[in-house]
């Protein structure tokens, strides 16, 4: 990829079409505590982006500026064309961007289908007076809500009609992961933020999850930016990997490039590692 | 997995693609033909019999009183068993709709407009009522959202009583309002209000023997079917909200806000419609008791009310439409009918009592006096035995009683999840042990009262 080639520290220009995400000199300090300092960070259309780091790097606050859960102290946010910085998440959310969350975050007392609904929410346009009058018009666009909810839950990887109805909490834990991205899918999102989607799964649930993820990419035409402690998942299905250290951008590039970097050994096996892999 | 997806649940759970259940539209259409039929029995019914306990029949004016205090718990619910906020100065909008018609329709202002006209302006008052108080609390959650509603609550009530003698003086001596302007008559309330009366045509007026029909306490027919036409209305409203895109809003803010802002839900616009649209409800009731009582007073506006209503809510079950009604008739039924009539039983003797003895607090003593005593009694021996609330939606009763699996935000391993799920299938609809660890409970506070 020529994309790798590119230096750390000089970022895209602005406004490329080819850049779905374009994040410059962005930094988030809480009190006296730099989680994220001045990271340049770029996402390409289509490709699948892994965001890795030891525990406290700052990889979950970046997902939260991205999303609009923080504002960033300092520094822009450019989503497709259109600058989010500081944005509120549901604005964030209109604008494109999905999201799950490490710890899974459903909506547990609310069936599966009622979970994948509220993911449609921003789609639907039901005013509350409508909703009273119950207009022919809220209706239909209910009923075609619906529809759309459980097409997206027959998919084959999800495989969760069968239990539209159970509530989401009463879920096993493998379909409750695979249901936030479900709702997350319905939001329309072009670009979707996945927090360590396979924790906590075992190998064959892995396997399974990761092929989903590429498949989004490759027959939906996702971007998608994945926080991931699996190092097998992350080196898999990325072309691109970004490692965050300290609130710091360490190494950026191919996964083979970024897995060779002495910085990132060090960053998570300790200095001496280093030097005695060396 | 059939077994998992069916029997434990069954009718409770609501289900928007099947809508609602034949049963039911069975059990509420006998239900309202009793009601409707009521009225002309309710002088020759003196009790009923329920279980085996012989308990007084409610008059009709009990049954007055036990509808619109439903359509004000059906109104809270929106905000606290929808949205999940904790609103302790419900009473506020109530006071917005009951002045809002004393003052334009009373000889107060000399303003007479038709209660038709009214009873909408009453409602919109208190729907931006609660938008003036959702506003400055949308940041707050839990016991500050409480505390500031219940500060609401206090004022709005007190406003009223004391906004009797007011002066507005501009610097330069010109004098705006005043001297000693009576906008709200203070203590005294303001009274008389006009009743809401519609004329009748010729022929009703030969058979009825009246010019028009009255809805005051003077009529208590005509406004049972009023304030009946009322709850039934609010009830559709409140059900229609509930199952559509609003109300899974309110929900998923209620479950978590900020998943529910990360999936596109505005969570500042959903919960001041939740505020604003429950406050309506109760805007039309103030409305309604207004010409109703054909006066308004402070002190049917205590903080009390509010915690009444509140607990009907809770007694009935958050979020479920029909539990907060059944709740609401419960509590006026016993605080309207059933104290009163075992008072007559009950007070003589212990005044009998106090007057042998020479203690005063017992001469005094009054049964109906014990009220708030006995809803405080019946909501702790609720929140132990049946913490749900009478007829709870069916995803409380199953959070209350353990009947999940894979408790929200789990960290456990696959294995242990696995196991449970096992577990589960095996029970085959039975309730598995009582797991109450739900971790995410404390930052639920509606959810949670």
């Amino acid at each position: 990829m020529t994309a790798s080639a590119q230096p750390i520290g000089q970022p895209a220009p602005a406004g490329r079409s080819d850049l779905l995400l374009h994040a410059t000199k962005v930094r988030k300090q809480f009190g006296g505590l730099l989680a994220v300092n001045d990271v340049d960070f770029d996402i390409q259309r289509g490709t699948i982006v892994g965001l890795i780091g030891p525990n406290g790097a700052g990889k979950t606050t970046f997902f939260n500026m991205i999303t609009g859960l923080y504002a960033p102290t300092s520094g822009q946010i450019v989503f497709d064309g259109r600058e989010i910085t500081g944005d509120k998440p549901h604005e964030v959310v209109h604008a494109g961007v999905g999201r799950t969350f490490q710890n899974i975050r459903l909506f547990g007392n609310m069936s599966v289908l009622e979970n994948v609904l509220v993911g449609l929410h921003h789609t639907l346009r039901g005013s509350w007076w409508k909703t009273i009058l119950k207009t022919r018009g809220l209706v239909a666009e209910e009923a075609e809500a619906v529809d759309r909810a459980r097409k997206l839950l027959s998919m084959p990887e999800l495989d969760l009609l069968k239990r539209e109805h159970d509530y989401a909490r009463n879920l096993p834990y493998g379909d409750q992961r695979r249901l936030e991205i479900a709702r997350a899918l319905a939001t329309g999102c072009k670009l979707l933020l996945l927090d360590e989607p396979t924790a906590g799964m075992n190998p064959e649930e892995t396997r399974e999850l990761t092929a989903f993820v590429r498949s989004l990419r490759d027959r939906m035409g996702l971007t998608i930016l994945l926080i991931e402690h699996d190092m097998r998942v992350v080196m898999g299905i990325s072309e691109r990997v970004t490692v965050l250290d300290h609130g710091e951008k360490i190494a950026e590039g191919a996964p083979a490039e970024v897995r060779a970097d002495v910085r990132v050994i060090e960053a998570y096996l300790g200095r001496g590692a280093a030097a005695e892999g060396k | 997995m059939a077994v998992a997806t069916l029997p434990v649940r069954g009718r409770g759970l609501r289900n928007p693609l099947t809508g609602e259940h034949r049963r039911e539209r069975t059990i509420i259409a006998v239900l309202l033909l009793a009601a409707l039929l009521y009225p002309f029995f309710a002088n020759t019914i003196t009790s009923f019999t329920i279980l085996g306990f012989g308990l007084p029949a409610p008059t009709t004016n009990n049954l007055i009183v036990m509808c619109y205090y439903g359509v004000l718990a059906l109104g809270l619910n929106i905000v606290v068993g929808f949205a999940g906020l904790l609103d302790l100065g419900y009473v506020a909008f109530y006071v917005f709709g009951a002045y809002t018609t004393a003052f334009l329709a009373s000889p107060q202002f000399g303003l007479h407009l038709p209660w038709l006209i009214v009873a909408p302006i009453a409602v919109a008052i208190a729907a931006i009522a609660g938008i003036l108080l959702g506003a400055p609390t949308l940041r707050l959650r839990g016991d500050y959202l409480a505390i500031v509603t219940l500060g609401f609550g206090e004022i709005v009530p007190q406003l009223m009583r004391n906004l009797d003698k007011v002066n507005v003086i501009l610097p330069g001596g010109t004098v705006v309002i005043g001297p000693n302007a009576n906008i709200t008559g203070g203590a005294l309330g303001i009274n008389p209000v006009d009743a809401l009366t519609i004329p009748l045509p010729s022929f009703l007026q030969d058979l009825w023997k009246i010019k028009e029909l009255q809805f005051s306490n003077g009529n208590a027919h005509a406004s049972f079917y009023l304030v009946l036409g009322i709850l039934l209305l609010s009830f559709f409203v409140c059900r229609r909200l509930r199952d559509s895109r609003l109300g899974r809003a309110w929900m998923a803010i209620r479950e978590d806000e900020t998943a529910a802002s990360s999936m596109g839900i505005n969570t500042v616009t959903s919960k001041l419609l939740a505020f604003s649209l429950g406050a309506s409800f109760s805007g039309f009731v103030g409305a309604f008791v207004a010409s109703y009582q054909t006066a308004v007073f402070p002190e049917s506006f205590n903080f009390s009310v509010s915690i009444s209503i509140l607990i009907m809510v809770i007694l009935g079950g958050m979020g479920s439409l029909r539990g907060v009604v059944v709740g609401a008739f419960a509590l006026t039924y016993v605080s309207q009918t059933f104290l009163p009539f075992l008072g007559k039983f009950v007070d003589p003797p212990i005044e009998a009592l106090g007057r042998a003895t020479g203690i005063g607090l017992l001469t005094n003593f009054t049964l109906i006096s014990l009220n708030y005593l006995i809803f405080g009694v019946v909501l702790v021996l609720m929140m132990i035995f049946r913490p749900e609330g009478l007829l709870p939606v069916a995803a409380r009763k199953a959070e209350l009683h353990g009947e999940g699996i894979a408790a929200e935000g789990t960290f456990g391993t696959t294995d242990s999840v696995a196991e449970a799920a096992t577990a589960y299938e095996e029970a085959e609809g039975e309730i598995p042990p009582v797991d109450v660890s739900d971790e995410s409970g404390s930052d639920r506070p509606g959810g949670d009262a």
